[in-house]
């Protein structure tokens, strides 16, 4: 990569995780640079007037310098001039990194920036929920090893969506994959299942899967399992509305005749979960899938409510698992 | 033209007001003025116009013509701009006990203009128990030129002690000729369109008005009377509640890209903060405080956008079942009287009232603060036919 020096590097796009780390390799990659390098690292809404002009000055104590600037959307107009003043005439041996926050705020700003001959670019943008699977895989495919599908997908249930956990499960992974010699195997769904298969998340939709798929005793065993282990009441009656949806949109998809990225897209869930709901309609019509939405509104209300939350999710298991056609 | 104009379909309201304006014109020129006190409660169903009766009322009572509606005063007041008229109103979900402690402090301060010292809480029922509290005092030992306006949707709203302490003025849900007849003399629409508007707006004036005057606001309400015919599939009803949902997280979100920068940045300068990068003590928990209740209001616009289509729903079913059992009977929504034929023949009135109580099923749970993506599932599958 070109050097940051005399240069003025814009990082947009909003996602605080992805804002955070291309900040944190751009100053790794300037200390490499300049191991001595002077880092000065400011909230952009506390700048006073002058001071960007101050930070920005040759240094008296080293020969390059950094300011990183968070939240340009946060400048007051006066720095804001300062900004696009020094910004269309960099110094030589100063980095500047600017963070914008998302959004409209600061967009004239950002719009004057993005004319500077100076100014570099790079916008993070999150991934849709459908493609949060592949953009794990892309995680552990830069940290040098591979994931297999049904393993991103069941890692992306079991953590969330959340960027920084995600990538911070990535990267525990491959720790994990690499062998002694330093070799390594691609990442199994069963390693993903042995590192985060107790996450709640995961309990939450399995519990669904369960009751879906028709298997009561295992589905009443995970609920208790559970609620011992203080997951809350309402992740599962989500996790529960959540499966039925797709289950849904899935038999009203399904007949349309859609490639699978299309499929995904319209049921709104990652595409490994495809074939399994592909199984799970088997055991439904439409009107088993409104009743079981039904006992779920109404175990969302009761948990809600001063209802006994185990009795009203027991209830809500027993009706959807009742509510199939076989 | 008078102050009381606005107030469609009041009559016997404005009487009321009118004699307490008098009296209060007596007490002024040092007599007795018996049907005038310093304490009233406006309580009526949405959309009725008690605010604007609390501010036609106080306008009257500054005024030196007794409410013409032309002088500087009247315009003043019915804008919200008169210095010894307040206004308190909210848009997150409850008004807390520092506003109304600040209230009480203004109440008591001498009317510049001396006449009389006026504040419209307009959410009443919106005070929390300890802001009650605090108002109370002021009810109990009333300065004497202080007039407290409350409006709430019924008497049982407020806490006992302060209905008790008021004179209540009771506003009806104004007849739709008289809502048809504003619309036309006011807002210059056409008389079917007012009669129209006003019919579907069930009584509602500001609802009224905008259906007879806003193309949007028509178009937004014909899509949520397509639902009904539109619930052939399970797909169908997902698809709707979906489209329900995110209409109203967009409201939400329409209203806070227009209020929230402007109020974070009248905060900013009410603190000084834009001139140095220093914070002021307070500013920070002033901000925190702010953004809160932004984020209150937001779920309140979103609550209450979904509660809407609710309300057009439940009308809708209602003429539905007229049609079934009172054949030839005036129609809410009279526009769209084939929909609700075509429902009325394919079922039961058994059926329908089944469908009405899942509607004010729906919004008891949302009142609940059941996830009301997945209430609105429920409700339309249960519609479904
Ligand atoms: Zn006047």
């Amino acid at each position: 990569m070109a050097s940051l020096f005399s240069t003025v590097l814009l990082i947009t796009g909003g996602v605080e995780f992805l804002t955070d780390r291309a900040m944190r390799r751009a100053l790794a990659q300037i200390r490499d640079e300049d191991p001595e390098v002077a880092v000065s690292d400011v909230e952009a809404a506390s700048v006073g007037a002058g001071e960007l002009t101050a930070l920005t000055s040759p240094s008296l104590f080293s020969s390059h310098s950094a300011v990183v600037v968070r939240g340009i959307e946060g400048l007051d107009p006066t720095a804001a001039d300062e900004l696009l003043s020094y910004a269309a005439a960099p110094a030589a041996d100063v980095a500047l990194v600017l963070t914008h926050g998302g959004g409209q705020k600061g967009k004239g700003v950002l719009d004057k920036l993005r004319k500077l001959a100076a100014v570099q670019e790079v916008t993070s943008t999150a991934p849709k929920p459908w493609e949060v699977s592949r953009w794990v895989a892309t995680e552990v495919r830069q940290l040098g090893a591979s994931i297999s599908e049904e393993g991103a997908g069941y890692l992306v249930s079991a953590v969330g969506h959340d960027l920084r956990s995600l990538a911070a499960a990535a990267d525990q992974l491959v720790d994990a994959a690499t062998g002694a010699d330093g070799s390594r195997a691609p990442i199994s769904l069963d390693l993903v299942r042995q590192y985060f298969g107790g996450r709640a998340e995961v309990k939450g939709f399995d519990i669904a899967d369960a009751a879906i798929d028709g298997h009561t005793a295992l589905a009443l065993e995970q609920l208790r399992w559970a609620l011992n282990n203080n997951v809350a009441p309402v992740l599962i009656t989500s996790a529960f509305a959540s499966g039925l949806r797709s289950l849904a949109r899935y038999g009203v998809a399904s007949s349309k005749g859609l490639r699978e990225a299309e499929l995904a897209r319209e049921v709104g869930a990652p595409p490994f979960r495809l074939k399994r709901l592909r199984a799970q309609l088997r055991g439904w019509d439409s009107t088993g899938i409104s009743v079981a939405i039904g006992a779920v509104a109404r175990a969302d209300l009761d948990v809600k409510g001063a209802a006994d939350p185990e009795y009203a999710l027991e209830r809500m298991v027993l009706t959807v698992t009742g509510a199939r056609t076989e | 033209m008078t102050v009381w104009d606005d107030l469609v379909g009041q009559d016997s309201v404005v009487e009321i007001l009118r004699t307490a304006v008098a009296s209060a014109q007596e007490r002024l020129a040092g007599g007795k003025g018996a049907a005038m006190t310093h304490a009233w409660l406006f309580t009526g169903p949405p959309g009725s116009g008690r605010s604007n009766a609390a501010r036609a009322f106080a306008a009257a009572l500054q005024c030196l013509d007794g409410g013409c509606g032309e002088c500087q005063t009247c315009r003043t007041t019915l804008a919200g701009a008169h210095p010894d008229v307040s206004l308190v109103s909210t848009d997150g979900l409850s008004i807390d006990v520092a506003e109304v402690r600040e209230q009480v402090r203004l109440a008591a301060l001498r009317p510049g203009s001396g006449r009389w010292q006026v504040v419209v809480v307009e959410d009443a029922d919106r005070l929390t128990e300890k802001a009650a509290d605090a108002l109370l005092k002021s009810l109990e030992e009333p300065p004497p030129r202080t007039v407290w306006m409350l409006c709430a949707p019924t008497a049982e709203d407020v806490i006992v002690t302060i209905r008790s302490r008021s004179r209540q003025v009771v506003l009806r849900t104004p007849p739709v000729a008289a809502v048809a007849q504003m619309l036309t003399a006011r807002e210059q629409v056409a008389p079917d369109l007012a009669l129209q508007a006003a019919r579907a707006a069930q009584g509602h004036v500001g609802r009224a008005r905008a259906l007879a005057t806003k193309e949007a606001v028509r178009e937004r309400r014909r899509a949520v009377l397509a639902i009904p015919g539109s619930l052939t599939s399970v797909g169908a009803c997902l698809d709707a509640a979906a489209t329900i949902t995110q209409t109203a997280s967009a409201q939400a979100d329409e209203v806070a890209e227009r209020l929230e920068d402007s109020e974070r940045d009248a905060l900013k300068m009410e603190f000084g903060v834009e001139d140095r990068g220093r914070r002021p003590a307070g500013y920070a928990g002033r901000l925190a405080t702010l953004e809160k209740d932004q984020k209150r209001r937001r779920t309140r616009i979103a609550r209450d956008s979904i509660d809407g289509v609710l309300i057009d729903l439940l009308s809708y079913y209602r003429d539905v079942l007229a049609t079934q059992t009172a054949p030839g009977a005036e129609l809410v929504n009279a526009d769209v009287a084939d929909g609700v034929r075509r429902l009325a023949d394919a079922g039961s009135p058994e059926q329908t009232l089944v469908r009405i109580e899942a509607i004010l099923g729906c919004r008891e749970a949302l009142e609940a603060n059941a996830a009301p993506q997945l209430a609105l599932e429920h409700l339309l599958l249960t519609l479904r036919h």
